[in-house]
């Protein structure tokens, strides 16, 4: 039966070709994948990272702007005026570690106020995890919202001074760019390194100096 | 340190006066009691520090205030 031997080769003719198609259009995927996927993902991280970072200001009340003066002038008393200034200069406070045997600190961290804290290699200035952790006050029931900007990284400052790793064992840490655009936390640790260089904003006294 | 308001002055006193600092003790423990955290301000050598403190006796004989701020939580 000619006929039949013929229709059935050109069926397994047609299942060959459909198979071929198949995984020449699985391998052009993996193929774009591998060549764009690093792209794609990190255009969708940068999206989310922007999107967190949509905000909204209004004006404070006259209470809290009190308490921001008051909250401002403790972070003076405890990290002294030149921190207050790079505080208000730059928004955050930094922390190093202690230096290594080359003299510099292999990493530090940008402390943002109601922000999650970002650590960084201080040599590379590579982003290396964001820290994310607050001070709820459960246990006052007259107290109502949340601590000051200016407390809550003086609360960040000296949790991470006093007991890095009590801070560590608390934190919820993600890679760079869950909360915070991964542009700006590179462009603020670049900024700390030219308000640690400023000749006028040097503070050696707090490691500032020796961290690029 | 207190959520909206900022600091306030919750006990003063000379911890050389025997009932003066019994009065810092229990203001101590009150603040440890609710769970949270006791913070030293201190100068080292020019160079700003902070040390955490857990009990009353480990608060630096020369220091000036213990600052109170809510327990950190994973955020």
């Amino acid at each position: 039966m000619p006929s039949g031997s013929s229709s059935s080769h050109r069926q397994r003719v047609a299942e060959v070709q459909a198979l071929l198609g198949a995984s020449l259009a699985l391998i052009a995927l993996a193929l774009c994948l591998v060549a764009f996927g690093p792209t794609l993902l990190r255009t969708i991280r940068g999206l989310r990272a922007r999107r967190s970072s949509l905000r909204f200001g209004r004006r404070l009340t006259e209470q809290e702007l009190a308490a921001e003066q008051r909250a401002e002038a403790l972070m003076a008393s405890v990290v002294g005026d030149e921190g207050l200034e790079q505080y208000r200069a730059l928004g955050f406070l930094h922390v190093f570690a202690d230096p290594e045997a080359d003299g510099c600190p292999g990493y530090g961290y940008l402390i943002y106020p109601h922000r999650p804290i970002v650590s960084f290699d201080a040599r590379s200035g590579r982003l290396l995890n964001e820290l994310c952790v607050s001070f709820p006050d459960r246990g006052d029931r007259d107290a109502d919202g949340r601590l000051p900007d200016a407390d809550d990284v003086l609360a960040k400052w000296m949790a991470i001074r006093g007991d890095e790793l009590a801070l560590l064992a608390e934190a919820n840490i993600d890679p760079p760019g869950r909360q915070i655009d991964p542009d700006q936390a590179r462009r603020d640790v670049i900024r700390l390194g030219e308000w640690a260089t400023s000749p006028s904003d040097a503070s050696p006294s707090d490691g500032l100096a020796t961290a690029q | 340190m207190k959520p909206g308001h900022g600091d306030q002055l919750l006990a003063e006193g000379d911890p050389e006066v025997a009932e003066e600092e019994q009065e810092l003790i229990d203001a101590f423990r009150r603040q440890l009691d609710r769970g949270m955290w006791a913070a030293v301000p201190t100068l080292d050598a020019g160079r700003h520090e902070a040390v955490l403190v857990r009990d009353f006796a480990e608060v630096p004989r020369d220091a000036e205030r213990v600052i109170f701020f809510p327990p950190a939580a994973g955020g």
